[in-house]
């Protein structure tokens, strides 16, 4: 006969108000097995919590019911308590009363009678408990952080400043990301690279960290504390070891761009990081300030490599020997004990919406391309000149939210930070030339971060931009113009504007290939392709994957500061988790009973968290095992088990049957006919 | 030879039958056979859409019912107006309560699940392209032509055609392929106005005149259509248009089965060019085609 | 006056509900950028933008909604609809407006416009399709426009374009009888 203590929770009146929870302590006191019943106002306050651990004591009971809110709220709670009582922490089972009875019910009687049968339920799975050891992992202090943007840098400072060693591991050929692309940065208008550079020198220069650029991740085994992480170290064909950065091949490239006299560019590649305004030769750095400033060859467009062993010209004339056409890509398999995600975002392709003209009128470009014109170190070193024909813009007309707040375009999320760059891209066309006149048609103006309003109202109020309430409709090209037919709905009446340039303000994509990466980490995302965090108010640096952080628009559209607080978050818990010595694994996994497996691969199959492998017992019998610290004890295996094979500890078969049954089992009370439930 | 239904609609009896002869032309040339639908009566055109919903789709429904009855499973409407309330019909007709209330307005109930086409779709796949070029050996790049397509061939883009609603090509293929010079220009789906025609003959005008307006800045001298109230607002109202506006334009307008058959060598008679107020024939001249 | 203020207790929502009910368009997904109104071509001619009459529906005015020549004067362009980030057929509105202003008897803006609908019908209920040379003349007599497109009939005449005579088509039957049916529909006056 087990010795059971029944613990039942007022909640304050959350609970006391639908049941009547001293009759409810008087008829469980009557079941077998229980040696003691009582109920208290909180139970999850502190003396709640003593009396649990005094009558465990007083009473000498080997099992503990609470029936209180969901076990969500307060089951660690209650095991702690439960330990500190003497008792294994696993012998306690929470009976909710709340959520699944209180909450909603109206009626007492109704209410009153199903919180018996919970708890009766509950009694007979705390019969059949056993106690459960939570054992231990070690950790592999090493974190893995999955780009190289503003995000990456700043998550990687902060774990190497902590003490732990990082790698980096970026796509492009130099870290930096999005941020390092633009010109200026809202509100303070700090020169974007300026501000960003000296984080990307640090974080090349500190000892704990490690760049690992132009490359990628490829595999990610094991769980967390314990990750191994196979990445793909792209051929750059050049020995970053010995080049120095000099950049004698990239300006000695045939294929290199050259600016004529009249300002117009002969040649070139279109360069990833110029937003395809501007070109790049065929051995590149992506831009001045790259780090490491070591080029790759782009091998699509090299002689060399297209037309087999021709030119050659680089290999030749770099001082150090350093170009090296016979490299080959690296594979290299590191251990990490946590990972931050921050691969960053990519923009909405403005070709889909045929009506804005992008891609039929050179004169229709994106932001992040007028970022590139507006660039001192641009293709037009920081003059703005329109792509056709290379004239300064009069008349520029701003339009927010394409491809974004748009259901149509499948994309009906706000990309919050169009708003506040549009505001940034009218104050610097004024300030570069006060005589243009600028006009942004808006939808709503989303300015809420610190000293943006203030910004937004900057751009209208000091530099005289325009700002009209509507959404443009079509732009067409008309005698040289561009005709923007929009409308503002503020005075009500259609609007026409002349314009010279065009600015479209695409919205936040996910990166591209981060579908990919999210099923190689094994990590959930949503519909666009962004990071679903393990909680969006309370767990926004979290994955629902333990070990694996995220920082930055991975997770969705975010600006600058929020991206570099998320960053330094992460780290914040890749520094608490790489803290332990050890971890400890929750108990409550899967167990396959070996004697039972048939080997039939079936639960291998369903595991979402590929925790179980096909092994082999000492005595060479073909067995299912699973690996408990990847185990999150979701059952799928045990529902999958045709024989019986698998249970689940804390959820065992018998545990249940013998639930279910108690519910089953002759009615304490009469239940009344509720007039309305 | 392909054998479609054919349904003419009303315009191409009246003030349309150019397009009704070319068409008939420009098919027998691409070995497409039209057999017209028997019996056959109004598609409701805009006035039934624009003041009874159930209305513009009875009398629709009920010259699909004729195809079904009249054993073809397709059937070719070249008026842009007849295509799309055609293609609405059909698709309305998907819900099960929609079909059974039109059903009850009909004399017989119609299944919905016939083809629908418009003559365009006859001619742009890349087969039809090909073999157009082969046969178009008469040179008639001396038209340069903007490709028009109004409304309502490609709006709502669910329910008509596939091509892009900003920027479709089908008909830009067309002219390309019979050798004309096709020239590109931002007004391809800009509506002409053309259900206010006689409503409100002003905002016709002011719309109309814009697409001429456009397509001569463009070094268009001339314009392609593909709908009978597209032709007749750009081809009739040119005076009208030039009065009012002080402006002098005489701008051909021509059905692009009327392009089809000049460039596989018929003539001006046959495709009943000779009847268009404006007149082709000085620019046909110019162009070398006789 | 233009400007009265607009007295609101919108707890029943029985225009938006009846647009939703008869043109499947819920209002409610309407975020009023304008959009419609910026591509519409004949809003020139408008009293009031179509995301104005959407704002309308959306605020329960029904008379100043009815009271705007904007549905009237809709050209049925589509672009609207096509363009609309939210997906609202506002095309559709216009054509359930105009189709519940004529059940009501509001009297239109535009007078032109409905007689010209009414005229094509009633001649398509004829003949069984359109006579277009009656459908002028009869259209200019209803409206009181006498030589209106005058200067267009004698080069339409001279260039064979038109059918000097009315002929009653096979099928016309079934036509008359389609209309009747419809006038005798449930919920139809």
């Amino acid at each position: 006969m087990a010795r059971v203590g029944v613990f039942i929770c007022h909640c304050g009146s959350n609970i006391a108000a639908t049941v009547d929870v001293a009759r409810v302590a008087e008829e469980v006191g009557k079941l077998d097995h229980v040696a003691y019943a009582t109920h208290y106002m909180y139970m999850c306050s502190t003396p709640g919590q003593e009396l649990i651990q005094q009558e465990i004591r007083e009473f000498n009971l080997d099992r503990v019911v609470v029936a209180a809110c969901s076990p969500r709220m307060h089951e660690r709670t209650f095991r702690r308590a439960t330990s500190r009582g003497g008792l294994n922490p696993y012998l306690m089972e929470q009976a909710n009363i709340r959520e699944h009875d209180s909450w909603v019910h109206t009626e007492i009687p109704v209410a009153t009678d199903k919180a018996i049968e919970i708890i009766r339920m509950a009694v007979a799975k705390a019969v059949g408990l056993a106690p459960l050891e939570a054992s231990q992992v070690g950790i592999t202090k090493r974190c893995l952080v999955i780009g190289g943007g503003v995000a990456g840098i700043q998550a990687a400072l902060d774990v190497a400043e902590a003490g732990y060693e990082v790698v980096i591991v970026e796509r492009e050929p130099s870290i930096g990301g999005h941020m390092a692309q633009l010109d200026k940065t809202f509100p303070t208008l700090d020169c974007s690279a300026c501000i960003l550079t000296p984080r990307m020198v640090e974080a090349a220069q500190h000892p704990k960290i490690k760049l690992y650029t132009y490359s990628e991740v490829v595999e990610v085994k094991g769980y967390v504390g314990n990750f191994q992480v196979t990445v793909r170290r792209k051929a750059r064909y050049v020995d970053e070891k010995v080049c120095t950065g000099c950049g004698t091949c990239w300006n000695i490239c045939p294929l290199r761009p050259r600016e004529q006299e009249d300002g117009t560019v002969k040649g070139g590649i279109p360069s990833r990081f110029e937003a395809y305004v501007g070109k790049r030769a065929a051995i590149y750095v992506p831009f001045a300030q790259a780090v490491p400033l070591v080029p790759v060859i782009d091998t699509e467009h090299c002689t060399w490599f297209v037309k087999s062993g021709k030119c050659g010209l680089c290999a030749q004339k770099c001082p150090t020997k350093a170009v090296d056409y016979t490299q080959s890509e690296e594979i290299v398999t590191e251990p990490f004990g946590a990972i931050v995600v921050a691969n960053g975002f990519d923009l909405f392709d403005a070709t889909v919406l045929g009506e804005y003209g992008y891609g039929r009128y050179p004169d229709v470009i994106t932001g992040l391309e007028l970022e590139r014109l507006m660039n001192a170190s641009g293709p037009t070193h920081g003059h703005v000149l329109r792509p056709s024909d290379r004239q300064p813009p009069r008349t520029i007309v701003l339009v927010s939210c394409v491809g974004s707040r748009d259901e149509k375009a499948g994309r009906p999320y706000c990309s919050a930070i169009c708003c506040m760059y549009l505001a940034k891209h009218a104050i610097m066309m004024k300030e570069h030339d006060p005589e243009v006149e600028v006009y942004n048609f808006y939808m709503d103006i989303r300015a809420g971060g610190k000293d943006y309003d203030e910004f937004t109202r900057r751009a209208i109020e000091q530099y005289g931009a325009h700002y009209l309430r509507g959404r443009v409709s079509q732009v067409y090209e008309r005698d040289g113009k561009l005709v923007v037919e929009g409308v503002d709905t503020l005075i009500g009446r259609p609007v026409e504007i002349e314009a010279d340039l065009v600015v479209l303000a695409t919205g936040v994509t996910a990166a591209e290939g981060a579908r990919e990466l999210f099923q190689t980490l094994n990590i959930s995302y949503n519909q666009y392709e962004f990071i679903n965090e393990a909680h969006p108010k309370l767990q926004p640096v979290e994955t629902n994957s333990d070990g694996i952080f995220l920082a930055g628009c991975t997770a969705g559209p975010k600006d600058i500061p929020a991206t570099v607080a998320q960053a330094s978050a992460a780290a914040a818990k890749v520094a608490g988790l790489l803290s332990k010595d050890s971890l400890v694994a929750d108990p409550m996994v899967a167990e396959v009973n070996e004697r039972e497996c048939v080997a039939c691969n079936l639960c291998v199959t369903v595991c979402p968290y590929k925790a179980i492998e096909m092994t082999r017992t000492r005595r060479g019998k073909a067995v299912a095992r699973v690996n408990p610290s990847l185990c999150k004890g979701c059952g799928l295996c045990v529902n999958a088990c045709r024989g019986g094979a698998i249970n689940l500890k804390g959820f065992t078969d018998q545990q249940l049957v013998g639930q279910v049954a108690a519910l089953f089992a002759e009615p304490l009370v009469e239940i009344e006919e509720p007039s309305n439930v | 030879m392909t054998r479609y239904a054919y349904y003419p609609g009303c315009t191409l009896e009246g003030t349309a039958r150019e397009y009704d002869a070319s068409t008939r032309v420009a098919c027998a040339e691409m070995g497409v056979e039209l057999v017209e639908l028997q019996g056959w009566t109004c598609c409701g055109a805009s006035s039934g859409h624009a003041t009874d919903y159930w209305l513009s789709l009875a009398l629709p429904a009920r010259n699909l019912r004729l195809v079904e009855e009249q054993g073809f499973d397709a059937v070719v409407a070249p008026c842009a107006m007849c295509y799309a309330r055609f293609r609405h019909t059909v698709h309305d007709l998907r819900d099960p309560e929609a079909r059974a209330r039109v059903n009850a307005l009909l004399d017989a109930p119609v299944r919905g699940e016939v083809k629908v086409h418009s003559l365009v779709d006859l001619f742009f796949q890349e087969e039809q392209l090909a073999a157009l070029r082969e046969k178009a050996q008469r040179k008639i790049d001396g038209l340069k032509l903007v490709a028009y397509y109004g409304c309502l061939l490609v709006r709502p883009p669910e329910i008509l055609s596939p091509d892009d609603p900003e920027y479709p090509t089908m008909l830009d293929r067309i002219i390309q392929a019979a050798g004309a010079t096709l020239v590109d220009w931002p007004m391809k789906t800009e509506c002409c106005g053309g259900s206010l025609a006689l409503s409100r003959t002003d905002i016709a005008l002011e719309l109309t005149r814009k697409l001429l307006e456009d397509a001569v800045r463009r070094g268009a001298n001339g314009i392609v259509t593909a709908c009978p109230m597209c032709h007749s607002n750009l081809d009739t109202r040119q005076g009208q248009i030039n009065r009012h506006y002080g402006t002098d334009l005489h701008l051909p307008i021509f059905y692009f089965t009327q392009v089809v058959g000049l460039a596989t060598g018929h003539g001006v008679k046959e495709l009943l060019l000779d009847r268009h107020l404006t007149d082709p024939r000085p620019l046909l001249a110019e162009a070398g085609i006789s | 006056m233009e400007l009265d203020v607009l007295k609101l207790a919108l707890k029943e929502r029985l225009f938006a509900e009846q647009v939703h009910q008869r043109m499947q368009v819920d209002v409610r997904a309407c975020y009023q950028c304008g959009r419609c109104t910026a591509g519409c071509p004949v809003a020139y001619a408008m009293d009031a933008g179509p995301h104005q009459i959407m704002r309308g529906i959306q605020l329960e005015q029904r008379d100043w909604v009815f009271g705007r020549n904007t549905y009237w004067i809709c050209a049925s362009c589509v672009t609207c609809s096509t363009r609309c980030p939210c997906e609202v057929d506002v095309a559709r509105v216009m054509d359930g407006l105009r189709e519940l202003a004529l059940e009501e008897g509001i009297r239109p803006s535009e007078q032109t416009v409905k007689v010209f609908h009414q005229t094509f019908l009633q001649l398509v209920r004829l003949t069984g399709r359109m006579y277009e040379p009656g459908l002028v003349g009869l259209y200019n007599l209803r409206s009181g426009q006498l030589l209106a497109s005058a200067d267009l009939g004698l080069p339409m005449l001279t260039h064979g374009k038109v059918n000097l005579l009315p002929k009653r088509f096979p099928g016309r039957g079934e036509v008359d009888r389609i209309f009747a049916r419809v006038a005798t529909q449930e919920g139809r006056r």
